[in-house]
């Protein structure tokens, strides 16, 4: 119950503060299989780019040798080289081939696992980081983010790769041919290195805004799915189609923003490499004409110079692309370094026997992130096999106690034990399997009943299903659905009430079969006369067990060994019912509330 | 661990023939829909191509001019430099204007076509009734909104270059002729070659692209229903299921999108040798041609430079084509939502603008959930009589929501008639029911917006009337609490407010709009019950004008009715005073009687077990 809650922007470091190549080394770390063979497939790109070498080379031995030889075309010349040069076509194409392959292969299996990654960590991270996003951008992280960077590890790593091979195959031809030639090209190049620089934090930050601005698109959008019902119940449909619009719209400014930047990176390493040709066509004829280089080498060389500038563009362009890539890789990264605040102490976890439990509180306190506390010095203990019930007022701190006690999130101050042992120190395996919790609004999954109560113990058999709904009570209810078990809950259950889906949930714990089981409203919109029988149920099943229920149905209290009565995030009453009804406090008031509304039947 | 067993169907791919005909067709049907950035951006790519053309012939034609004579002559005059070097300048500058209309102007054809799409998408998911949104998985409404619009225009990012290519084609073809015809010929046999391997390339790479977005959409759904999950998933401890589950479909897609890639690594190479080795036939039949004194060594030396310009810009030709099967799909996928039928049409009645409360009436009204046979609320008469209370008692599961839903037209019956003001809902015009009436639902949904966005939803509203409803709603002390008042931003899911308050804002919500019906779905169930009370004392305050429909368990809430109503099994079993039905119902006076039975029978217990000892 967190009034004071209230820092809703996201909790998850969207847009981590990494620069281009410390992103790009994280990103190698996370999925190392973008590593993997990547020495091989770089020979075999400098292979593959012998094969686009070929061209110029044999166009100057042709002209040069052939076709302008002394002493007439020597034909046979000609034809020599141009085989030789089919051939190398060939091998070029299959090494072409098996690069191609290996970076598919490659990058795919490397964003897999970083969609694995990011995808688990989400659900490591506390309950209350995932609230402070919205679904769809949490969503986005795993699927159009992860397709962003998809597109610069296969075609642009595979293009820089290619594109760098082909730049120092053409520097050394280059040389070979003219170093003056070849230095006047570099010169004329300098500039746009300088530039390009300039370029990428610009770009950088243009895509950034894009990847933020598609979260915000599918958090609209996903309002208008999975608030359906809202919508039309209050017809709000045009509100709703203007704030998607809005997001829309924001998305294709931003986006066309981002890619007139890059256009116009591209087309000023365009004028460079044009004015490039023009230079060197200038000054080489002047050396022509000097005699220190012939016309079929001035011919190659302006061949080289093609050969030189269009990977300098495709590397341009794919540096563009990068800065795209990078912007949804942060994001990604961005998730998955976000500390998992409420960490599962692992491999080194205590793991706990299985039997009855203790439960300590030792000067809780908790407040949400920039706001007051919500529980203050809590000291309470519970002894196995009690049965207890925490009862107050809205917002006075009984969901704080359940989340603490199941840790979904961890007390600011003081320490909350189980058998002694710090909860903190427990393995999450060990703790989940003997700590449940029942939330208000248990979700359930769009696949038939019988897999959703499954949800609390896979491997239960359909035998075991059935006892745990007979003994719940709930065999009468479930005879009575469209096809028992096998009913169809549809998306998030919707094709049940409210009620349903609690005992639903209710028996997913059930069958879950853990040592202490804690209900936090976990049958209020269920009808009274189900839940006195789902109640007794979970009576014979917590005897022997330790229970805590969080209930405005006073009901609950009346039954329990124990009432816990929180009031502004304290314990204020602790006793049995009937003791505390006798003692004229905060409870006994809260009952004869309750006493009168019951009173009318 | 499920299946997305649910999952609507998705059309299957088409027959691979018709795939490039449906792909022009898409594409034509964007640029005739985005007309003038399309020819904005045609224009910047003829521009681009005739000046890409030039330079090759600029090379040629200055080698003749300038760079033979000088290096015959052994000297070479200023003149001639800078003439080198304007045209070649000059022929960049077009060439660079050409590229900037061309690439800016096909990006903003492709984003406009993007969001209009998504502006229409979105517009069928706000139209099409609930059940549609029932039988849809989220996260693939998502990827349809999102990915498979992406998919669907990605083809207008190389379409205007490829237009260019073609141009360009079509000059240095001409130039070739003029050149030497045979040449010509054999050149552009390149290109009908090029054009036959993409069609092959094509016919393999379509079902594959198919499956990959199908997957690119179920791990879009998987990953959705999980973070939807996510309390339930951490509560149980069951995080590596999840993860297995999403590995499962992960994977899968890896492995579709590397087959895509092993598809395209063949193809490339082989679209990429074929100029080249059209280059080398250019040059060994030139070379013959020069032996034999047909051509001269300069016209050999620029028909292989014209085709070593036009090597690269060709494979624009085979993006486009590569891209056509994932258009093709993520338009079908699209068109899925875009087609659907089914959306509730509304009538032009208007409902009486007073202030005095509404009647509802449903009558004989039956209703089957879509897909299943027995229905959930069965021949159901139900009359709201105009400012009265009416409560609706049944047990969990007997069908109270579906009914509200039915009275406010939310979902429409399969048979009977739902009246509001004695106006038949179906006739009734968009919008009049909403204003006449507000229903607080079991499960509340906030929209991500400030406390006062969530109760006014956008409508002009002062403070003191959003306070006022707040107040009844008994929200006014926490929300006077949080940090920014009524601009307090909530969120989607409401992460930080407790049950309780946020029902209680959806109630101020209802309140605000002072509904001449108001229709409580449980609507304080999370609420504790000194608070209910007081909530309903304040709605009987000012309900003066209000006609209530409460669905309700709890004493204190069907005391303040005038009528019950009770449900079993989607039927009405009795209806009248709360008195009546305890003195005549067997199963409402179980229910009602549940807690004060079970506190007489603890007590009894407890009394023997002292009698006991």
């Amino acid at each position: 119950m967190s009034e004071h809650e209230t820092e809703t922007s996201s909790r998850i470091d969207g847009q981590a503060r990494l620069g281009t190549l410390a992103t790009l080394r994280r990103g190698l770390e996370l999925s190392p299989e973008l590593r993997t063979g990547l020495l091989l497939t770089l020979v075999l790109a400098v292979v593959a780019t012998i094969g686009r070498v070929v061209i110029p080379f044999v166009v100057q031995q042709t002209t040069d040798n052939g076709i302008q030889a002394e002493g007439g075309t020597d034909v046979d010349y000609v034809v020599r080289a141009i085989a030789l040069a089919a051939v190398v076509v060939l091998f070029t194409s299959l090494a072409q081939y098996a690069v191609n392959v290996r970076l598919f292969t490659a990058a795919e299996s490397g964003l897999a696992t970083l969609r694995l990654k990011a995808f688990r960590h989400i659900h490591d991270l506390s309950v209350l980081t995932q609230s402070t996003e919205r679904r769809g951008a949490l969503v986005s992280r795993v699927t159009s983010d992860v397709d962003t960077i998809s597109m610069f590890v296969q075609f642009g790593g595979l293009m820089l790769l290619v594109s760098s091979a082909q730049i120092v195959l053409a520097t050394i031809l280059m040389v070979v041919y003219s170093p003056l030639l070849a230095l006047v090209v570099y010169l004329c190049f300098v500039p746009l290195t300088l530039l390009v620089r300039r370029f990428q934090p610009i770009l950088g930050r243009a895509y950034g805004t894009v990847r933020e601005r598609v979260g915000d698109l599918l958090g609209s959008i996903g309002e208008s799915i999975v608030g359906a019902t809202t919508i039309r119940a209050y017809g709000v449909e045009d509100r709703t189609a203007a704030r998607i619009d809005e997001a829309i719209d924001a998305h294709r400014t931003s986006a066309i923003r981002a890619q007139v930047r890059s256009v116009m990176a591209f087309v000023s390493g365009q004028t460079f490499a044009g004015i490039t040709t023009a230079v060197v066509l200038v000054v080489g004829t002047v050396l022509a004409a000097r005699g220190q280089l012939t016309l079929g080498q001035l011919l190659g060389f302006l061949f080289l110079v093609n050969l030189f500038t269009q990977p300098v563009l495709m590397a341009t362009e794919i540096l563009n692309e990068m800065q795209n890539a990078i912007a949804g890789w942060r994001r990604v990264i961005g998730v998955i370094d976000t500390p998992a605040d409420v960490s599962d102490p692992g491999e080194d976890g205590v793991v706990l026997a299985r039997g009855p439990i203790t439960v300590d509180f030792q000067d809780v306190s908790f407040a949400y992130p920039g706001g007051g506390r919500v529980l203050r010095d809590v000291d309470l203990r519970i002894e196995p096999h009690t049965r207890v019930a925490v009862v107050g007022q809205t917002g006075s701190g009984k969901t704080t106690l359940a989340k603490l006690l199941t840790r979904l999130m961890d007390p600011v101050e003081g320490v909350v034990r189980l058998d002694g042992v710090d909860l903190r120190e427990v393995s999450f395996a060990s703790l989940r399997q003997r700590v449940v919790l029942v939330p208000q609004e248990g979700f359930l999954f769009d696949e038939d009943l019988a897999e959703n109560i499954r949800f609390g113990r896979p491997d239960a058999t359909d035998a075991d299903l059935r006892l745990a709904v007979t003994e719940l009570g709930l065999d009468s209810w479930v005879d009575g659905l469209p096809h028992g078990l096998q009913t169809q809950v549809g998306q998030r259950g919707e094709s049940l009430s409210a009620g349903e889906r609690q005992l639903v949930a209710i028996a997913r714990a059930y069958l879950a079969d853990p040592d202490l089981l804690v209900l936090d409203e976990a049958t209020s919109a269920v009808d009274p006369a189900t839940e006195v029988r789902v109640q007794r149920a979970l009576e014979g099943l917590t005897t022997g067990r330790t229970s805590v229920a969080i209930a405005h149905r006073l009901s609950t209290a009346e039954a329990a060994d124990v009432v816990v009565v929180v009031d502004a995030g304290r314990i204020v009453e602790l006793g049995h019912h009937t003791e505390l009804v006798g003692r004229g406090g905060v409870y006994s008031r809260m009952h004869a509330s309750w006493a009168a509304q019951q009173a009318g039947v | 661990m499920p299946s997305p067993a649910a999952t609507a169907p998705v059309p299957r791919p088409v027959g691979d023939r018709a795939v490039l005909r449906r792909g022009l067709r898409v594409i034509w049907g964007g640029m005739v829909a985005q007309r003038r950035p399309v020819m904005v951006a045609v224009v910047g790519s003829v521009l681009w191509a005739a000046a890409t053309v030039a330079t090759a012939w600029a090379i040629g034609w200055l080698t003749d001019e300038v760079v033979e004579p000088s290096v015959r002559a052994r000297e070479v005059e200023t003149a001639g430099l800078w003439m080198i070097f304007g045209v070649l300048v000059a022929v960049l500058v077009v060439n660079v204007l050409g590229v900037i209309l061309r690439r800016v102007f096909a990006t903003v054809a492709g984003f406009n076509l993007q969001a209009d799409y998504r502006r229409r998408v979105t517009r069928q998911y706000l139209r099409l009734p609930l059940s549609w949104h029932h039988a849809h998985p989220s996260g693939q409404l998502l990827s349809n909104a999102h990915a498979d619009i992406e998919a669907t225009w990605q083809v207008f990012n190389p379409l205007p270059m490829a237009i260019g290519v073609i141009f360009m084609l079509l000059i240095a073809g001409t130039m070739m002729i003029l050149v030497d015809p045979l040449l010509a010929i054999l050149g552009l046999l390149v290109f009908p070659g090029l054009f036959a391997v993409n069609l092959v390339f094509q016919r393999v790479m379509s079902p594959r692209v198919t499956r990959a977005q199908q997957l690119r959409a179920e791990v879009a759904e998987v990953a959705h229903e999980s973070f939807e999950a996510g309390l339930v998933v951490k509560a149980m401890g069951r995080e590596d299921q999840e993860t297995e589950r999403f590995r499962v479909r992960t994977h899968q897609l890896r492995d579709s999108l590397i087959l895509v890639g092993r598809t395209r690594g063949v193809f490339e190479p082989v679209i990429e040798a074929i100029p080249t080795l059209g280059t080398l036939a250019v040059l060994g039949v030139g070379t013959w041609q020069v032996s034999r004194g047909a051509l001269d060594a300069a016209d050999v030396v620029q028909m292989a430079y014209l085709f070593s310009i036009l090597a690269f810009p060709v494979r624009a030709l085979g993006w486009v084509l590569a891209e056509i099967p994932r258009s093709v799909v993520g338009h079908d996928r699209v068109q899925h939502v875009l087609g659907a039928h089914g959306g509730m049409s509304f009538g032009s009645t208007e409902l009486a603008r007073t202030a005095r409360p509404a009647e509802s009436a449903l009558t004989d009204v039956s209703y089957a959930h879509p897909g299943e046979e027995r229905p959930t609320i069965r021949e159901v008469t139900l009359d709201v009589a105009r400012g009265s209370t009416v409560a609706l008692v049944g047990p969990t599961g007997s069908g109270k929501s579906t009914l509200t839903n039915l009275a406010l037209r939310l979902v429409d019956a399969d048979s009977g008639s739902v009246r509001i003001d004695g106006a038949e809902a179906r006739q009734l015009a968009r919008g009049e029911i909403p204003a006449s009436a507000s229903l607080v639902a079991q499960q509340t949904f906030m929209f991500d917006d400030s406390v006062r966005g969530n109760i006014t939803l956008g409508e002009e509203a002062d403070d003191a009337s959003v306070w006022e409803s707040l107040r009844i709603a008994q929200a006014d002390d926490f929300v006077r609490s949080l940090p920014d008042g009524l601009d307090t931003v909530i969120g989607e899911r409401g992460g930080s407010l407790s049950g309780g308050q946020r029902q209680r804002i959806a109630l101020a919500r209802a309140i605000w709009r002072t509904p001449r019906l108001l229709i409580l779905d449980d609507a304080t169930s999370a609420v504790d019950p000194s608070v209910e009370q007081a909530i309903l004392a304040g709605l009987r305050e000012a309900r003066g004008g209000m006609t209530v429909l409460v669905v309700a368990y709890r004493m204190a809430t069907i005391l303040l009715a005038d009528e019950v109503v009770y449900l079993e099994r989607g039927q009405v079993v009795d209806r009248g005073s709360h008195a009546d039905l305890v003195a005549r119902c067997r199963g409402y006076l179980d229910l009602v009687q549940a807690y004060s039975r079970e506190a007489a029978e603890r007590a009894a217990v407890t009394r023997q077990e002292e009698v006991d000892r």
